[in-house]
This record gives C-alpha cells, structure tokens and sequence, in this order.
C-alpha cells in the first residue's frame, strides 16, 4: 500500500505523550515514525542506550513505551538486544512461546558511533534478527552537549569549544552509515524526518522487516546543542538533506540506492548558518572554514553518487 | 542411579549447563575458563542442547546479553575468569539491580596487572559487592553441584539475584579428577520449568526494564534488593537439603572439617581446603588438632553461623587468596573478624594470610606454617603478627 501520512499516523502511539524530552528535539518525533511502521499485531522489545531518550522516557515508576522496553547501559544497547532476541529465539523453537516479536535498538551517537560501536559491530557481526537505529544529534547532548565522533568539524560543543585560537571541533565526523555497510549486513539505512516522512516510514518498515541485522542512522536534531529555535526543528532536517550534508540513501544487500537528489543542491552554509553552534564560523576571517566543510561535503556526496552509479 | 565419570572442573562445569539446557549462553574466551563456552558450543553444534550460543565480543557484551536473554524470560548463562569478570563489572550490578537470575561459572584467576594467567581470587573478590551470589568449590563435583543447585538458589521469588560459582583455575579447572554426575532427568526435575512472573516477551503484558531511579524510589529498590540476599541464605540451605535428598551429598554454608576437639582452626575458600585437609589430617594422627572451616557461601556471607561457630576455637587464621589493599588483611580475614566483632565472639586469637598470590603454589608445607602458628599461638596466647603473608619472598 501506498504511504499515507495521514493513515499512517491514525496508528495507535507506541511512544506516548508525557515524556520529558525537549520541545524541538527531533529524537521522538523519529522514533515514533519507526514504531509506526510496525504491525499494529506485532509485540516488539525495544531497547535503548542511555542518553536523552532513555532518561527522558522511562522514569520510574512511569514509562511511556507501549512495547516491553529495556535500558541496560550506555554502551550496550546492541548486545542486550541480542541476547533478547536469542533468548526468543530458543524459547521459540522450545515451543514456549507463539506471538512474533521485532527487536529494535536505540541508541543516539554517543552511545552508538563511540562507547557503543564495539557492542552494535558485533551483534550485526553475528546476525541477530534485529534492527539498530541510531538517532544522531551529533553530540552527547545528554551529558551536556560533549563533542562526539558524529560532530561536524567546527561544530561548538562544551568539549570542542568555540574559542579565541581553536574554532570548535577540528576533525571531520565519523561515517558511520558507511562503517555499517562494510558489515555486509541485508539493510542500512540513512534517513532523516524530512517532509511527510515517507522515507524515515518506508525506511523502518524495510529495516523491521527485514531478516537479519539491519542498521539505520537517522539525523535527529537538538535545539539546544545545535542553538536552533524549537520550531524550527523540520526545516533543519530539511536543509541537512538539501545541503547533502546529510544524504538520504540505503543500501539493499550491497546494492546503493540514493533516496533523494536535490535539484538544487544549496550550499553547506545555509545549514550551518541557521544553528549557533556554528555562528562562530560566520566571524569575517573564518569563511575559509565554510569553504573546507563544502569541500568536504562535495567530496562525500561526490562518493555516494559514485556508489549509487548516479553518474 | 549416578554416574561415576572423571573429568576436569570446566567440562563438569559445561556439563551442569548441557543438562540446565539454558535458553542462551552468550561468553567470551578467556583463560582458564574458556574451555566452558568451547564444550558448550559443542553441544550446539552436536544438536544436544536447544540452547542459543552467542559468540559476543567481549564479556561486557556477555554480561548484556544475558540481562537481554533473561529479561526476555529465558535463562541466560555465562563463563569468565579475571579480567573478562571485570569487563562485565557494570553490568554485574545492574544484572543483580534488574533481580535477573542469571547463573555464571567464574573460574578463578589473578585480576591483572601485571596480567597473570594463574589462579587467585582476586577476580570474584573484587565482585563481591556486586550484588551476586557468590559460591565457592573445593573440587570438581563442587562446581557441578554448585552449578545444579545455582538456579534453583536465583530463581526463588524470595531471591530473585544472579548466582557467581567460582572454582579455582587450573587447580580444578583443568585437573581430571573423579565425579559423580547426576542424571540428566534428575537434573531437569531437580531445576524445573523457568516461569518468570514477567518478561520482554509477554505481548499481553509488556514490561519495561531499567528505569531511570531517582532518589524517590531508588533507595527502595536497593533496600528490597538487600532484603533478597538476606532471604537467600535459607533458601541455599534449603536447596542444599533438597540436593542432598536427590544426590546423597550434603552441603552446608561452609563446612568445618576436623573439629571434633580442635582448639584452632584455618578458614579458607576453594581448592586449598583440599590441602588442609590433607595437612590436618597427618596432624590428627600425631595428636595435633586443626580444623579446617571452608566457605562455601561467600554472598550471602554467613555471619550468624560462622560466628557461632567460631566460639569454640582460640586461635583461628584466615586465609586469603587475594589482596584488600587496606593495609591490615584481605577480603576474608574483614569479613570473618566484622561478623565474629557484631556477634561477640572475642576470645579467639585472629590472624591473616595472604598466600598464593598470581598462582603460587601453595604446598602442604606451606598449610603446615600455618597450622604450626595457631598451635604456637594456642599455647603462648601470643599474637605477633595479625596480617601475614604465606609463601612470598620478601
């Protein structure tokens, strides 16, 4: 059937109102979109690494997952998952149990591209039946907005900060999406909620229901560490992909498939410009800065159309 | 009718667990344990167990996998040994703060550095505020039967706490020795259907596992987890008595050996009670009475018994196989003089060893140090030196 956000979102909330996550914040509003790609029939297990979404979300006595969830650590969400789904897989074909299960994992990037890279690489490694999704807003911003392997270069974090001799973080991020095809794992995904978020649906959907590990990184914004007004959370997504800051694309047992090619590609800047996380960059003397990120990000887009045999 | 084997301390170990029949066992090879996750991978791989293996890369991820595993309402086991112990340290606490009774063979050996592949107890040691059930092995048949018993001891909605059964490696680990083993229809009537009252993979009633805890409630949680090693101590007692009825061997919180009119008496863990035994008994025959008190129960440690017990004897040394650290005397010698102090039992003389440290041998002629001291102190009523190391040279 044909997406329809308005269908779509008729589905019953697998993540309910009433957490604590921040007004703007881009991780709920992907998650949700996830959780609705799931069978209304199908019971899921859902973890999460600590950071925002874990702490914001399950706050006892109170949780707001409708699904069974479990948080274990900051560095494991990938291999307790695994075991769950390894303990559903022997009590399956023990016969004790019936109903089907997905197994999804979350994690932000803190806690999937550095302190968790090991636990989510060996459980895609060993081929459990589940799905990871990283949901990337490019710092720690549960720990108050460290530098991580995801921050952009130049990005001002309390780790990487903005100061008089060194302008922000000085290494370019980590691709990790790229990280997880070299696992040779059926599917991994690069997505963002961007639009009516047809391509974050379809994307869950095809990760969910997959057989085998499959892997999706998803931009996820942070108004407080990206210092973007809250609104204004749709139309960051939006640039990040107009940019090819952030391309869309997913990778079908090998096979590239870019999502979305814009037909004006704008320039990194309009970006970057409208987070103050940058705005130090925007300092006359600094357009040198500006100029080696839109090199960079032509050169990676440059790549991924090479991949996709798009030119 | 039982079956009369011999074999080594890890294959007795993987053996307890083929019967178990887990529904995962996620380890990571480490020396001297390894050969546990090996033979059970076998299994796997011969089609003998319905288990899932999985091969994690490292021991924290064994440690969350089995949280996973038995949050999912299956039973997840596991097999370490010193630095991998400490690799799942995290994750220990939370397995035993999540209530999940996951069973784990630990097979002893020196927490590096410097990195020693040898055995000692620093590594369960330093886990023992972890909230686990520690229980200790003399010999081969012990880690069996501390492994058929260990489920039934976690599983008890009164416990609800993972269960740590160490062994000594090398020394019982990889030394064939003789053991009766228990039927396999025995063992799975003995460990029963694992029914836990919630799981992961209840769709009709969905849980939610690892909450964030603040101070409103956490305080709580920790008081009822507390409360559960405290109930524990019976219910080992009380698996122990039903263990007996089905095997014929007996165990209790610890064991006193030779104490029939012994006036002293060594307190030790794991395999070197077997060379104090032997060390007493050539005693015994020259007239000289030692007694030997192995524990067996170190989580929960058993205050009330051991300081009644203790009441009897005017000497007693305590004999450690790691370090504190505090400057006056290892894990053991704190926790047996802390019990025999609330309990007010001060007549006896007390005194500390540290021996066989990153696998020193320890020799009969070292026990006979030993016991030679508490005689000499026995009989003067004079204690030179409380903190003492056995075997070292310095």
């Amino acid at each position: 059937m044909a997406y329809n956000l308005k269908e779509v979102a008729k589905k019953p909330e697998r993540l309910t109102g009433g957490h604590r996550m921040c007004a703007g914040c881009g991780a709920p509003v992907v998650v949700r979109q996830i959780l609705r790609a799931l069978k209304p029939e199908d019971h899921a297990v859902i973890g999460a690494a600590t950071g925002c979404l874990e702490v914001s979300t399950f706050i006892y006595p109170y949780t707001a997952w409708r699904d069974s969830f479990i948080h274990n650590a900051f560095e494991n969400s990938a291999s307790t998952v695994s075991g769950a789904e390894a303990a559903y897989v022997a009590m399956k074909r023990k016969g004790k149990i019936s109903n089907d299960t997905k197994f999804i994992a979350f994690g932000g990037d803190g806690g999937t591209y550095d302190i968790g890279l090991q636990s989510l690489s060996g459980a895609m490694e060993r081929g459990h039946d589940m799905v990871y999704v990283c949901y990337d807003n490019e710092a720690y911003m549960n720990t108050g907005i460290q530098r991580s392997s995801a921050t952009p270069i130049y990005a001002d974090t309390t780790t990487s900060p903005a100061g008089r001799e060194i302008h922000g973080k000085q290494q370019w991020r980590k691709d990790l999406t790229q990280v997880m095809v070299n696992h040779h794992i059926p599917y991994v995904a690069q997505t963002a909620a961007i639009g009516n978020m047809k391509d974050l649906y379809e994307k869950a959907e095809r990760a969910i229901y997959t057989k085998g590990p499959t892997f999706m990184n998803v931009l996820a914004p942070c108004p407080r560490g990206w210092q973007y007004n809250t609104p204004d959370l749709m139309k960051i997504n939006k640039l990040a992909v107009e940019t090819c800051f952030w391309p869309l694309y997913e990778v079908i047992d090998g096979k590239y498939k870019l999502n979305y090619k814009p037909k004006n590609k704008l320039p990194v800047k309009d970006f970057l410009k409208v987070q103050g996380r940058f705005k130090h960059l925007f300092k006359t003397g600094n357009e040198h800065m500006i100029d080696e990120v839109q090199t960079e990000v032509d050169k990676r887009w440059a790549e991924l159309l090479r991949l996709a045999e798009e030119n | 009718m039982s079956i009369r084997e011999r074999m080594s301390g890890n294959e007795a170990v993987a053996i307890a667990m083929k019967q178990i029949n887990p529904d995962v066992v996620a380890a990571f090879p480490i020396t001297p344990s390894t050969e546990v996750p090996q033979y059970f991978s076998t299994y796997v791989a011969d089609g003998v167990v319905d288990s899932e293996f999985v091969a994690v890369e490292s021991e924290h991820s064994a440690m969350s996998a089995c949280v996973g595993a038995q949050a999912a309402g299956g039973r997840a086991m596991t097999a370490t040994s010193a630095n991998g112990l400490a690799l799942m340290w995290e994750i220990l606490y939370i397995a035993s703060a999540s209530r999940l009774p996951i069973v784990m063979a630990c097979v002893n050996r020196t927490l590096s550095g410097p990195i020693n592949i040898h055995n000692d107890h620093s590594d369960s040691m330093g886990a023992r505020d972890s909230g686990w059930i520690q229980l200790y092995s003399e010999n081969n048949q012990e880690a069996y039967d501390n492994m058929l018993m260990a489920h039934r001891i976690g599983e008890h909605s009164d416990v609800l706490l993972p269960v740590m059964v160490c062994q000594d490696g090398f020394i019982t680990s990889h030394a064939i020795e003789n053991i009766e083993l228990v039927e396999d229809d025995n063992v799975k009537a003995f460990i029963g259907e694992y029914k836990p009252e919630m799981n992961l993979l209840n769709k009709e009633n969905p849980i939610a596992v690892g909450p964030l805890d603040h101070f409103t409630h956490c305080f709580e949680h920790k008081r009822q987890q507390a409360q559960a090693m405290v109930n524990a101590k019976k219910v080992i007692s009380e698996v122990a008595e039903d263990f007996y009825k089905m095997s014929g061997r007996k165990y209790e919180l610890f064991e006193e050996y030779n104490a029939d009119g012994a006036e002293v008496a060594m307190i030790i863990l794991n395999s070197t009670a077997g060379t104090a035994k032997y060390v007493v008994d050539k005693y015994k025959a020259l007239g000289k009475k030692v007694a030997v008190i192995k524990i067996r129960v170190f989580r929960p440690f058993p205050v009330d018994e051991i300081a009644d017990a203790l009441t009897k004897y005017k000497a007693i040394a305590i004999m450690d196989k790691s370090e504190g650290f505090n400057a006056a005397g290892g894990p053991l010698f704190t926790e047996v003089t802390s019990a025999m102090y609330a309990k007010g039992v001060l007549l006896p003389k007390v005194i500390n060893y540290i021996y066989g440290i990153g696998g020193r041998d320890v020799k009969s002629t070292d026990i006979e140090i030993v016991a030679n001291k508490l005689l000499e102190i026995l009989n003067t009523g004079e204690v030179d030196s409380v903190y003492n190391y056995l075997g070292v040279r310095e």
